[in-house]
């Protein structure tokens, strides 16, 4: 037996994983434990239940497998401070403790933290390169014996996008672009610039840029200022960015402001202020160049690795709608993306690489090697038990899951939303069925309802639809399964309703609420979807359920977001599920075999829960 | 010890001694910074850490 223990720290979204002779058994993210979002700390919590899910001791692990190089990383940050300097002292002087108090000695700080967990004996300490990291926990999870890699995100080391090619165990680097050209810190450079926060609201810049008007003068504008003045694009989709732009390398800001508001003639927006048209373009114009860019990367990758499969990961690979394009485009046949892209994926991707650098031998049938996404800890009805008792909750309980799923069926298609909670929690970033929260989508105002008084976030921002694989192509184009929710189709044609005319000149809430469909709280303003295929095999409790909602309203598909409130890490137990279902006005609640219905909970404990959260 | 090492390996594996005099330069002058600052806590910077 050969187990190995992944992780990934320090950075933000640390996270461990487990693998034991080559399957990996459990994954998590440090933020479900701790219930601080993106927590960056040494993944305590998530290596005691990586551990304890296999039985093992912390001292039965053969190797540790950090996720990137720490001496590579300080060797890009002082060429960096060298090759700007003067500029960056400020930077230098806050980013220097740090390095010399922690991360230079991580050797140190890891065995110190291993230690806490109970480690005596000094075991292997394994570093992978970050985006090494990326490509393993892309490509060896995947379907495939072999395939294209593709991997971008912000910045690891040195790199920021690379191309590799993947055959049976092995993984060999073609291509690489290297820190500061990276077209996730572009991405985030327009993320801070619109006034959302840089590493989680890169997601909300996705969402806003369909508002963004296709048609306008200023949107053809500025995607062709950026292109002209911002990014260097070569026919490979390699790019220089034009660093006199840009201040992340150095400075404590993504980008010059004053330098943007010339070029762009808007000011950087202030946090939380009212979004306007502009920045909706601005959004728009972003996207399609990234879209263009990631098309390009994939062309290079189809031509260097001649391969007919694409495996992607990075935090931009988190972009389901340049997903959604590179599939449209035809480059590959298949494509498949690693559900937890960003840095917490590293923690399974270095552990992967640590076993598949023995030689160790690959075996694929079939399907892919992520169990659905679901290795996250697991609650039975003995843990529920204490959480009702405690709160004094009423509550009925199913002796058969199939009588549960056609009540919360019916729930459902009279438009009461509810708190799913099932089997293993999710690993990455998107709730798939088991953290979720459901509604009809055929209501027109489940969008708004959900947005603000449910999640408390943002009023523009979409939410995805879960459909039944088998009925997939009833609503959407999309030709391919997804599994993981990170491909973004159109809506059909034939379910779609026409927009009046003048539509595009529309205040951004008066189109958001017309109607645009017959699944309306999942159809964006463009009539995209971000598609999650619900297969039986995978998630039968989920498929079951959406089936039985199904048999009452006539069509397969429910509303499919996150069980948290903005800035709330998922919930991961039953005590964090109970918790958010009574400070939202979520309607009903299921835990495991148990129903809740909030009008007959006692009132919830004094205090603000949204406000515990620092918005994201 | 273990520090030194690893950190020698990581010049001879890169071949980047020209860093080493720039790296002592750093880590002196980091290791002031760090003596006579309070904390080591910095504000979030997206490419430092």
């Amino acid at each position: 037996m050969k187990s190995i223990l992944g992780i990934s720290a320090f950075y933000h979204d640390s996270a461990a994983a487990i693998i034991i002779n080559g399957e990996v058994i459990a994954a998590a993210q440090e933020e479900r434990f701790t219930r601080k979002k993106q927590d960056s700390s040494f993944p305590k919590n998530a290596i005691e239940y990586v551990l304890k899910e296999t039985g093992y001791r912390i001292d039965d692990i053969d190797t540790i497998a950090f996720y990137e190089k720490p001496f590579l990383k300080f060797e890009r940050l002082l060429e960096t401070y060298h090759a700007f300097a003067p500029r960056g002292l400020n930077s230098f002087l806050s980013a220097i403790p740090i390095w010399i108090k922690e991360k230079l000695f991580m050797q140190k700080l890891l065995r110190d933290e291993l230690k806490s967990l109970g480690a005596e004996k000094k075991v292997k300490i394994l570093y992978l390169e970050h985006h090494m990291s990326h490509a393993a926990s892309a490509f060896y999870p995947s379907p495939f014996k072999s395939a294209a890699i593709l991997t971008i995100d912000g910045v690891g080391e040195w790199a920021t996008t690379t191309i590799a090619y993947g055959q049976n165990n092995s993984i060999s680097i073609l291509r690489e672009m290297s820190f500061p050209h990276s077209l996730g810190l572009l991405y985030s450079s327009f993320t801070y610039y619109c006034g959302f926060k840089v590493n989680s609201g890169e997601y909300k810049l996705m969402g806003l840029a369909p508002y963004g008007n296709v048609n306008a003068d200023e949107t053809k504008k500025w995607k062709k200022l950026i292109l002209d003045e911002l990014v260097d694009l070569r026919e490979d989709g390699s790019m220089i960015l034009n660093m006199d732009y840009f201040n992340f390398a150095t400075g404590l800001t993504m980008c010059r402001n004053k330098k943007w508001e010339s070029l762009f003639g808007i000011p950087k927006r202030e946090k939380e202020s009212e979004l306007s048209q502009p920045y909706m373009n601005l959004a728009m114009a972003i996207q399609q160049v990234t879209e263009d860019i990631v098309i390009r990367l994939g062309a290079t990758a189809r031509q260097l690795t001649g391969s007919e499969n694409l495996v992607m990961a990075g935090g931009v690979a988190l972009n389901c709608v340049a997903n959604g394009k590179l599939v449209k485009s035809g480059l590959f046949k298949n494509l498949w993306i690693q559900p937890s892209a960003g840095d917490a994926g590293g923690a399974l991707g270095a552990g992967l690489a640590a076993w598949y650098n023995n030689k160790n031998l690959r075996v694929v049938k079939g399907g892919d090697f992520m169990k659905g996404g679901y290795l996250g800890p697991e609650f039975s009805s003995a843990d529920i038990l204490p959480v009702i008792r405690r709160h004094e909750a009423p509550h009925k309980h199913f002796d058969d899951f199939d009588d549960l799923s056609e009540k919360v069926g019916g729930i459902l298609a009279k438009g009461d939303v509810v708190g799913w909670f099932q089997g293993r929690m999710e690993f990455g970033p998107r709730a798939l069925g088991n953290r979720s929260i459901l509604g009809d989508p055929r209501r027109p105002d489940m969008q708004k309802k959900l947005n603000l008084k449910i999640k408390y976030r943002e009023g523009f921002r979409p939410f995805a639809p879960a459909v039944l694989e088998e009925d997939m192509k009833i609503f959407f184009d999309l030709d391919c399964p997804s599994p993981y929710m990170l491909l973004v189709a159109p809506v059909k044609e034939e379910r779609r309703k026409p927009v009046p005319k003048g539509y595009e000149e529309l205040e951004m809430y008066n189109r958001l609420y017309h109607l645009r469909s017959d699944i309306p709280s999942i159809t964006h303003i463009d009539y995209s979807a971000r598609i999650q295929s619900v297969s039986k095999k995978t998630n039968e409790r989920f498929w079951k359920l959406i089936n039985a909602f199904k048999q009452k309203s006539g069509i397969g598909v429910v509303v499919n977001t996150s069980f948290n409130v903005r800035g709330e890490p998922i919930v991961c137990s039953p005590s964090d599920a109970y918790r958010c279902f009574m400070n939202t006005e979520m309607d009903w609640l299921v835990m495991g075999d148990f129903l809740f219905e909030k009008r007959l909970q006692p009132p919830p404990s004094e205090g603000d829960y949204k406000s515990e959260y620092e918005l994201d | 010890m273990e520090f030194l090492k690893d950190f020698f390996g990581f010049l001879s594996e890169r071949k980047k001694f020209w860093l080493l005099p720039l790296m002592t330069i750093f880590l002196l002058f980091g290791g002031l910074v760090v003596m006579t600052s309070g904390t080591a806590i910095a504000p979030f910077i997206y490419t430092l850490f």
